[in-house]
């Protein structure tokens, strides 16, 4: 894992005294309120619904458990005892009191972390596949890359007030568990005649306008990659829109001027900015690759996970759903449910994540990670070590077998936290997922990724859930609209809408309607609920959605 | 009135020569015309727009020698975004000034310090 140096750690001290700094000169009057929003939200500080929020990064989703012991700390002390894990792999702190802040800055730094860039008009928090380092599907490993743009990004002199945030996110594997397509700049890694670079993938996003990225550039190597992203947010930042921010983002400058038309525009501002690249960096990706070594994986038998395989059901189910093949045929990826049904996606407790860092400690070679999909990962586990994991994970509440089912919602925080939301989000997920749970039918519906966002900001990712639910406002009402067939992967779409909104005492019935229309319609169970929607298309499902007015009579 | 904005303070104003002034929203493809000015202030409407530190920086780059200065809305918070694009000093009104006193700016003069962009820049040494 990347540990800092003493020019990061210095970076980073700075910063908190420069915050601390801006706090008190917005209490005495030299800074503005509206000067000093900029200034905080650079630095992860929101005004939410009922109190400041902030957001602290987890680059690229790599945690080790001196980190998360501090997360816990920081709950504990500062918050009401959990935090929230995002969709960006950031953590955030719904109810942390202003003058607190600098020390909640500082007490992050102490274990090499920042809440920098986490918001604002700025390259937020750089993204990567949680399974990083760790996938049997791996080619490259994301992190070195997503390390090297982090330390580009941050505090880049020209980039602090963008038109609107940008969003950076990277891959190493065919699988894209980094919705790559969906960011501002999406890179995918790959070698090309011996020499290591990046697809690189612009104009992607979800929100009111949601887009699928398209390819700006098939191969850029590594030593170009640097000035090349430069030269992307550099064309952005004087062409995209700021007369509305609703048009800001790249994808809106992308879809007005036409990807060649940019293309066209980054390669000339590349040859500009190339020379003033002196090359130190690709030196600085060599030793950051150093950081990012495998473990020392121990060599020992299996049998006590076969063992529990066969006897222990709970433990098959469990290992069934949460557990992803490694690179290494003795270990396995552990996925730790943030979803037990009834509890609010991606909340974890300070005791939860103490003894999540243990078990990094004791079972997976120190390292933690947050998926995009709000659950903590063990990316390196030995698979004789699972069965004692399991055992610690139930009695911390942590064993919840669902990671790709139903119940795995990706929710973001909603009208129950966000200023922006027009609808809540997180009872709606706990509904869905308490009412599968009472109908025992979890495992038999298979993959399927729910996805609901409480606004058309889209950061529970609707567009790309298999069932996609946007909450919205109607005329004081909430309403929630559903989509199908979305698909955040290598084959990224956005889903299609269905019809008319659901209002909130509908769209659990709603949503039971569709999954029991696919166990219907399906094939057999080996077909999951996007391939049916990809046979069969929306008919089915609009029927079980909207069924004809007489059977609503004989039904009720 | 105005105040210079230099690493050294607020300074008097000592430019006699004919500026040349840019707009925030200047195209981009036209600054090479303007490498050979003695002078050149960008305007900063807002100081949420960062258009020109990227103006600034292309100004270099297309190798503008002359002095430049951010003028407008520029807060003591972006001094050091404001030098590392290449600016040499900024411009502000009066009551910005008071509102934001020299000690502010001085306390942003150290900017080659915990600089990300000057480290990954440096040249390669093998």
């Amino acid at each position: 894992m990347y540990s800092y140096n003493d020019f990061d750690e210095a970076f980073v001290r700075e910063r908190v005294a420069q915050f601390t700094g801006q706090v008190e000169r917005r209490i005495d009057g030299s800074l503005t309120e509206e000067e000093f929003r900029p200034l905080r939200l650079m630095n992860g500080l929101y005004l939410q619904l009922h109190a400041y929020m902030l957001r602290v990064a987890i680059p690229y989703g790599t945690l080790n458990p001196d980190q998360m012991d501090q997360l816990a700390m920081l709950a504990e002390k500062y918050d009401k005892g959990y935090g929230h894990f995002t969709t960006r792999q950031n953590i955030q702190y719904n109810w942390p009191k202003l003058p607190d802040v600098p020390a909640m800055l500082e007490a992050l730094a102490d274990v090499g972390m920042h809440a920098i860039q986490t918001s604002g008009n700025t390259i937020r928090n750089v993204t990567a596949d949680h399974f990083a380092g760790a996938a049997a599907d791996e080619e490259f490993d994301p992190r070195p890359v997503a390390e090297l743009i982090r330390q580009w990004s941050t505090d880049h002199p020209e980039f602090q007030f963008l038109p609107r945030k940008f969003k950076v996110a990277v891959t190493g594997a065919p699988n894209d568990r980094a919705v790559v397509r969906a960011h501002d700049i999406g890179l995918v890694l790959k070698e090309q005649n011996g020499v290591k670079g990046a697809e690189v993938i612009v104009g992607g996003g979800l929100g009111r306008t949601p887009m699928v990225g398209k390819t700006l550039n098939d191969f850029v190597p590594f030593a170009d990659l640097l000035p090349y992203i430069e030269a992307t947010v550099s064309v952005w930042n004087l062409l995209g829109r700021r007369d509305n921010k609703y048009k800001a983002r790249i994808k809106i400058t992308v879809h007005e001027h036409g990807i060649e038309d940019i293309r066209a525009r980054v390669d000339a501002r590349f040859a500009q900015i190339k020379p003033t690249f002196g090359g130190i960096d690709m030196e600085m990706l060599a030793q950051i690759e150093q950081h990012f070594m495998p473990p020392l994986f121990i060599d020992k038998p299996v049998d006590a996970y076969e063992r529990a395989y066969e006897n222990d059901p709970v433990f098959r189910a469990w290992a069934d759903t949460n557990l992803a093949a490694h690179k290494n045929d003795a270990y396995a990826i552990v996925t730790i449910s943030l979803k037990k049904p009834g509890a609010t996606p991606g909340d974890a407790s300070a005791d939860q994540m103490r003894s999540m860092a243990q078990l990094a400690r004791d079972y997976a070679h120190d390292e933690l990670r947050i998926s995009h999909e709000q659950n903590v990962i063990l990316p390196h586990v030995h698979k004789s070590n699972l069965p004692a994991l399991h055992a610690i994970l139930k009695s911390n509440d942590l064993a919840t077998a669902n990671a790709g089912l139903v119940s795995d919602i990706i929710a973001c925080p909603g009208m129950d936290y966000c200023a922006l939301a027009t609808a809540r989000s997180i009872p709606v997920a706990q509904g869905i997922a308490s009412r599968f749970d009472e109908l025992k039918l979890e495992h038999e519906i298979g993959q399927l990724k729910i996805k609901i966002s409480g606004c058309i900001n889209a950061c529970g990712h609707h567009h790309v859930g298999h069932i996609g639910i946007l909450g919205l406002d109607r005329a004081g009402v909430e309403n929630y609209q559903i989509t199908l067939g979305g698909d955040g992967t290598e084959t990224t779409v956005i889903g299609d809408r269905t019809g008319p909104g659901f209002a909130y005492d509908e769209i659990i019935p709603a949503i039971e309607r569709l999954i029991y229309a696919y166990l219907e319609v399906r094939l057999d169970s080996d077909e999951t609920f996007l391939e049916t929607y990809r046979r069969l298309g929306m008919g089915p499902f609009k029927t079980a959605l909207y069924p004809p007015k007489e059977d609503k009579a004989n039904a009720a | 009135m105005s105040v210079i904005v230099q690493d050294s303070g607020f300074v008097a104003e000592d430019f006699t020569g004919e500026w040349l002034d840019l707009a925030s929203d200047t195209d981009p493809s036209t600054l090479a015309q303007f490498a050979g000015a003695a002078a050149i202030r960008i305007d900063f409407p807002s100081f949420a727009d960062g258009r020109g530190f990227t103006l600034a920086k292309m100004l270099r780059l297309a190798g503008f020698k002359g002095r430049l200065r951010a003028n407008g809305h520029v807060i003591a918070d972006q001094y050091a975004m404001a030098r590392r694009s290449g600016f040499d000093e900024v411009s502000i009104d009066d009551d910005l000034a008071a509102r934001q006193p020299q000690d502010q700016w001085l306390a942003r003069a150290n900017w080659q310090a915990h600089d990300y962009q000057a480290r990954v820049r440096r040249a390669a040494t093998v």
